[in-house]
């Protein structure tokens, strides 16, 4: 009964078209039984109500089902499942197969684009791809050279094709999109190939462009009101997307936007971050490149900006800023508030106000970060909400052909996309985390379409005087913005943690184990070995009554190029070289989907 | 005339050597250095330019193990190009392979040639970079970077002792990058 009833709600709603605030698609996404969007919700928590798998049996769980995806290269993001049906994604060439949870998994459809592989070599650091979208009977796919396709959920047929971008500029995509109301919000990614970075919404039922802001240039552009949009509180003023750059390098001036994407229903507004200004060397791009480096707050009807939030002002080590946006409502001070919680590359994990952009706590979330003392939480001062940088450490006030030695986190970021997530039964934060420093050299580069535009060398290595490892998975305090636990990992953690009302955490490994710990306490509960590395993201779903956990392994993505080799630091003089784990020594190649559950 | 056969020989592995091309997995080729000694020795000098007697660029390590300025820069070229893909130090990672190694067994006309022009083989790709000058005013600084890698004649990480950048090779810099 329950199956007959999903399938007529998904084609009534493919029968009504969409509703201005879409509560059809908003009740899919509540829907604890399925996994309807990447995020787990709208709120970017990766919650499960479902508490069948808790933190008594977990220590039980087996592997129900395997599924091989047939593509190598590097797994981000992870399936979805709605109804009956798992909707399962692949890295370049961009695969989807639906399957069919009702008949054993069987392929119900695939769908597989035709794309230019000259798309592959333009994108930075392997072909991933963070999943597809659902909403109203549809699948969106956001191609690698920025295609995005709208497949009919039950039978795979194309409804719609859009070009976001144009890949022999070096634009490319990683990311998944959001479906709000009538709309798909879509990034770009390129920032190391000088594109512009931009956010477009088109329209879900068409795929006709609604609006378009980009992260930096004339008002027009990046869809701001001088009055009314607002920084830390005040107003931004006219042209603040060109009067914080030189000539026309804003033009070529990155912040792109290829991360996680949340939106308050309440409020009506879409949250995401924007990446590093290019290039890589600070000294070619003098004053503070807004939008770079910023959140930002958008009205999802016409993408007019609420309030931007620039975290890291000129940016001097590619901390870009689009790691997601966590949405929670918790008590500060005996206050309700309505907070969101960012755990920047930069090495601070932000708590603000999500409607005026008020920022509440930054405070660093590995205390290995030394790039800064922290930020000016004075909002009489000068310096307002800007972080207080350490001269050692700034490879502008070093200047070019300087190498600035011991600079933490690593370019990498004490954190990078692989999402948190939040227990509203413990209010904490569960954070994979990278735990490296690195070594950085800007230089003079020349801008061509199409390629690199990078201007720095970087050597990274462990976090010194640690554990050793190369990350950490830690639990966060997002109101007293402190560490409760921390779980020294071998590798950097570049999972997607899952949190459940069972009380148990997920998050995987870069060796390929999926590991359930006590949301309380940390402690190990359970792990399991998959055959690759895990850069996907762990998710739940219940079929016929019994809860299951997902998990897409296959190693790659920044991590595989970065950590395959193993990591070397210069500074221990010789004889050290090499000490450090590889992780070819632990994996190899490989897409596979593993399904695990309680024996029966 | 040992060394045009053995250039031969090289040439004609490359082309048959799935793991260069194909990069589908992280073991490629190795190289054994004791085998292209000759390959790799300085005849002469040009203003702080070492080439081979083929008069093929290559590398110059000094005793106390400075190294030569085309090698240095070609560790800081390689580590803003070319590690997105084919990992630090040139050591490959799970995206394209070990680059040191094809530095070694690839003639050196032809590892230019694949660097301007780009290749590939289904989803492994190559770009090119014949209209970048990032790479191309730097090609044969990370020419010989890689090679001294691959023959381990500099460990991985930054080389600590550089000679100085020879006149020459400033006004060289200067023209090419415009």
């Amino acid at each position: 009964m329950k199956k007959l009833f999903a399938w007529t709600s998904v084609l009534a709603i493919s029968a009504i078209g969409a509703a201005s605030a879409n509560e059809a698609l908003m009740s899919e996404i509540d829907n604890p039984d399925q996994w309807a969007i990447q995020t787990g919700d709208y709120q970017n928590q990766r919650y499960s109500a479902l508490d069948q798998i808790n933190k008594d049996n977990v220590g039980d769980l087996q592997v129900a089902w395997t599924f091989s995806t047939g593509v190598l290269r590097g797994h981000e993001g992870s399936p979805l499942v709605i109804g009956d049906m798992m909707y399962v994604h692949t890295p370049f060439p961009n695969i989807v197969y639906a399957l069919d949870l009702a008949d054993e998994g069987r392929i119900k459809w695939r769908y597989e684009p035709k794309q230019d592989p000259n798309v592959i070599p333009v994108m930075c650091c392997d072909t991933v791809n963070r999943g597809v979208a659902y909403a109203n009977g549809k699948i969106f796919l956001h191609q690698a050279d920025t295609k995005v396709v709208a497949l009919d959920a039950e039978s795979g047929e194309v409804l719609w094709e859009a070009q976001n971008g144009d890949a022999s500029k070096g634009e490319t995509n990683t990311a998944t999109v959001l479906p709000v109301k009538d709309k798909i919000i879509v990034g770009i990614s390129g920032g190391e190939f000088g594109v512009r970075g931009s956010v477009t919404a088109y329209n879900m039922e068409t795929g006709e462009q609604e609006w378009r802001a980009y992260s930096m240039g004339p008002d027009e552009d990046i869809l701001v009101d001088p009055e009314n949009t607002t920084h830390l509180g005040e107003p931004v003023g006219e042209n603040s997307g060109t009067n914080t750059w030189e000539g026309d390098q804003w033009m070529i001036g990155g912040g792109t936007t290829w991360g996680w994407y949340s939106y308050d229903p309440e409020a009506d507004l879409v949250y995401y971050g924007t990446g590093n200004p290019s290039t890589w060397n600070p000294a070619q791009r003098p004053g503070d490149n807004r939008w770079s480096m910023t959140i930002m707050a958008r009205d999802p009807d016409d993408g007019m900006a609420k309030w931007f939030y620039q975290m890291t002002p000129h940016d001097e080590w590619d901390y870009d800023g689009i790691n997601e946006m966590i949405l929670t409502d918790q008590e500060i001070d005996g206050e309700e508030r309505k907070l969101l919680t960012h755990f920047d590359r930069n090495g601070l994990g932000y708590t603000l106000d999500r409607i005026s952009g008020e920022l509440l706590v930054a405070e660093k979330f590995d205390p290995a970060v030394n790039w800064t003392t922290g930020v000016d939480m004075d909002p009489e001062s000068d310096t307002y909400g800007r972080p207080e940088v350490v001269a050692q450490y700034s490879t502008e006030q070093n200047g070019e052909d300087v190498n600035s030695t011991g600079i933490c986190p690593a370019a990498l970021g004490t954190k990078d996309q692989q999402p948190a997530a939040y227990s509203p039964k413990t209010e904490l934060f569960y954070v994979p985390t990278n735990h490296v420093c690195m070594d950085y050299e800007p230089f003079r580069v020349s801008y061509t379409a199409g390629q690199p535009y990078v201007g720095a060398t970087l050597a990274m290595y462990p976090a010194p005087e640690s554990h050793g490892g190369m990350g950490n998975f830690i639990a966060w305090d997002n109101i007293a913005g402190e560490i409760k636990w921390s779980i020294p990992e071998q590798f950097s953690v570049w999972s997607g943690a899952l949190a459940t009302a069972g009380d148990v955490v997920f998050y995987g490994t870069l060796e390929g184990y999926l590991k359930a710990v006590d949301s309380e306490t940390g402690e190990e509960l359970y792990k399991f070995k998959t055959p690759s590395g895990i850069i996907g993201n762990v998710m739940t779903y219940t079929h016929e009554g019994k809860q299951y956990v997902g998990i897409l392994s296959g190693v790659g993505g920044w991590a595989g190029i970065g950590l395959a080799a193993g990591l070397t630091n210069p500074n221990d003089g010789l004889g050290a070289v090499g000490g450090y784990a590889a992780l070819s020594d632990y994996t190899a190649l490989g897409g596979q989907l593993t399904v695990f559950a309680l024996p029966d | 005339m040992v060394r045009p056969v053995n250039s031969l020989t090289v040439a004609a592995l490359v082309a048959l050597l799935p793991g260069l091309v194909a990069a589908q997995s992280w073991t490629d080729q190795p190289v054994d250095p004791s085998e292209h000694q000759e390959e790799v020795a300085v005849d002469y000098e040009d203003e702080g330019r070492y080439y081979t007697a083929d008069d093929v660029p290559t590398y110059n390590i000094a005793e106390d193990g400075t190294v030569d300025w085309l090698t240095f820069s070609g560790f800081r070229r390689y580590h803003a190009e070319c590690h997105v893909c084919h990992g630090p130090d040139g050591e490959g990672s799970t995206y394209a392979p070990k680059i040191k190694n094809s530095a070694v067994l690839m003639d050196y006309y032809d590892f230019y040639d694949t660097v301007v022009n780009g290749r590939a083989n289904g989803n492994s790709v190559m770009p090119h970079f014949g209209d970048n000058p990032n790479v191309m005013c730097y090609l044969d600084d990370i020419y010989v970077y890689l090679k001294a890698r691959g023959m381990d004649a500099v460990a991985r990480g930054r080389p600590a002792k550089k000679a100085a950048k020879s006149e020459m090779i400033q006004e060289a810099e200067n023209a090419c990058m415009g």
